[in-house]
């Protein structure tokens, strides 16, 4: 590909991902860390990439451990952040009161019913 | 399907990653951000089975090999996510970051064990960044991992003529990339990939215990940029969107962590280098601590009006959160004003505490951040710390120097007494002594975190 469109995708990229996450509670930095972690198990499309190309058995070999362990990175993450954020979901007993009380970025918690 | 709808493919998964990293910057969209982001890959991993790159069919080779592995992956990533202790979730991130960061490094090793004469100059550097960078993530990680899981000190590890050696290893690293670069042998790569993980191991290390997480956070967005470097040379579109994207976020959520802890990004991860070795530690050993019983303890909390809980990570270990939420209802009943005060980085990592205390059903209103909890402290009369030391501790303020200066700190020394539930006189995490604990207004009740509040439970029920 085209250096150029290479660095102008990077470049727009940089901005993007400095914007999304410019406002976060504290209390999301754990599940956001998480859940950026998974994404970039992405590299699994890489390694099946390399496998298919792969000619040597050392070559098939490591591309082999590579999808492991992009796999393990990419499923793993996605489960484990959707553990967390499920931990959130539904617990509040009370509802409404205590999302405006203690601010709107938390009421996400209360959203979903007070099944306690 | 052709290169077009391949890369259209990639561009919606792209999005939807975008999509999902907003997602989960809010609380009312966390979850469904992480299942969109979940699509994404999914989409991206299924369309790569059915593009045939010019010069070859499908299809793919080696399929049995690829289906095997990824299902290799998945029984053995999924059960570890699945069934992790929700106390010992950052290590695991940590882990599986590590993974992540070895993963690119052997693609772009295979890679460049293909790459030939013909190869551009811009393809070989940035295949040895991916090599390079790849393997400090993953060896880093791996350190982080064993701090967390205590299988080592956490204390940070500095040892005589060790900031030479970092400097060697960091100049013998780029000496070897360029070697790599220069001679495309085997060799260098080798040489260049164990450097790299060396210098991963010696970068973390002085790393004291408080501030692994800010790390996992930036070697994240390290591994990030290994896969965009990656996306670059195996020329996906997708790749480099994406490891971009988590590149940038990771430095952001890296940063505003460091905030959160008031802690410099510089000093985190320098810090051990500059600052004094603790002298004060044995000499306050010997002096005397006001130990309580469970019934002190209860007397006291029965006649306060207001009490503001501090959380920390003692009790997560000892699976107290149950318990103390008991506590809470009990004191609640009898018309006690009773708050949570959250630090930022109680627990192992920001949020964590949070993620925890939700487990425990705790209700969400009376979680107060510390910023809210803080001015309270003057109206409260008993401020109760369970398995909590470093985000309480003074020394923050006071003494210059130590590990944790500067560092926001719950205010409790302002609140009428202080309560300290801990298994021992050890100190906290980041490995400093508390004089708060030998304060006047400040009560001991030694013991598991759990089993003292069942206690202390049980005796409010007969008061």
């Amino acid at each position: 590909m085209d250096l150029v469109a290479i660095v102008t995708i990077f470049v727009l990229a940089v901005f993007v991902g400095f914007e999304v996450v410019s406002k976060v509670s504290s209390t999301l930095h754990t599940p956001l860390m998480s859940g950026a972690n998974a994404i970039h198990g992405v590299i699994l499309v890489g390694a099946i990439i390399v496998a298919d190309h792969s000619e040597t058995n050392l070559e098939l070999g490591l591309s082999v451990a590579a999808i492991v362990l992009a796999t393990i990175n990419m499923v793993g993450g996605f489960v484990v952040t959707d553990r967390m954020l499920e931990m959130f979901k539904g617990k509040s007993g009370t509802g409404k009161t205590g999302a405006d009380k203690t601010g709107a970025d938390k009421s996400g918690a209360d959203k979903s019913g007070g099944a306690k | 399907m052709s290169r077009t709808v391949y890369d259209l493919i990639g561009l919606s998964a792209g999005v939807m990653f975008i999509l999902a990293l907003k997602g989960l910057s809010h609380p009312r969209t966390a979850r469904r951000g992480n299942l969109l982001g979940a699509l994404g890959a999914a989409v991206a991993t299924f369309a790569v089975f059915f593009y045939a790159p010019e010069g070859s069919a499908l299809p793919l080779n080696n399929l049995g090999w690829i289906v095997g592995a990824i299902a290799f992956g998945v029984v053995v990533g999924v059960p570890a996510a699945r069934r992790v202790q929700m106390t010992a979730m950052p290590q695991l991130v940590a882990l599986f970051n590590g993974v992540g960061g070895g993963a690119a490094a052997l693609v772009a090793i295979v890679e460049y064990l293909k790459l030939g004469a013909s190869a551009s100059t811009g393809v070989v550097i940035a295949t040895v960044f991916t090599v390079l960078v790849g393997c400090v993530s993953f060896s880093g990680s791996i350190i982080t991992f064993l701090k967390l899981q205590e299988l080592m000190t956490t204390r940070p590890v500095v040892f005589p003529g060790g900031r030479f050696l970092i400097a060697a290893t960091l100049i013998g690293t780029v000496a070897s990339s360029v070697w790599v670069v220069d001679s495309l042998g085997t060799t260098p790569l080798l040489v260049l990939a164990g450097l790299s993980l060396l210098f991963g191991v010696l970068f973390v290390l002085p790393v004291g215990g408080a501030d692994v997480p800010i790390v996992i956070s930036l070697l994240n967005a390290f591994t990030g940029l290994t896969v965009a470097a990656g996306g670059y040379v195996l020329d996906t579109t997708l790749l480099i969107i994406a490891g971009t994207l988590v590149g940038a976020s990771g430095t952001i959520l890296t940063r505003l962590m460091a905030e959160a802890m008031g802690r410099s990004l510089f000093g985190t991860l320098f810090g051990a280098f500059t600052a004094k070795p603790q002298e004060a530690g044995a000499a306050t050993e010997s002096r005397p601590v006001k130990s309580g019983t469970p019934d002190d303890v209860a007397i006291l909390l029965n006649y306060a009006r207001r009490v503001v809980i501090v959380p920390g990570f003692g009790l997560a270990v000892a699976q107290a959160q149950h318990t103390v939420r008991e506590l809470a209802d009990l004191l609640t009943a009898k018309g006690i004003d009773v708050a949570y005060g959250i630090h930022p980085v109680a627990g192992r990592m920001p949020g964590h505490m949070n993620v925890l205390l939700a487990e425990a059903n705790v209700p969400y209103e009376q979680l107060s951040e510390m910023d809210e909890v803080n001015p309270t402290f003057p109206q409260t009369d008993v401020a109760l710390i369970i398995g909590a030391n470093d985000v309480v501790n003074p020394a923050a303020k006071t003494t210059p120097g130590c590990p944790i200066y500067g560092m926001p700190i719950l205010d409790v020394s302002q609140a009428g007494n202080v309560i300290f539930l801990k298994r021992s006189m050890r100190p906290g995490f980041a490995g400093i002594e508390n004089e708060l604990l030998f304060d006047s207004k400040t009560t001991l009740l030694f013991g598991d975190a759990k089993a003292s509040l069942t206690k202390v439970v049980s005796a409010l029920k007969v008061l």
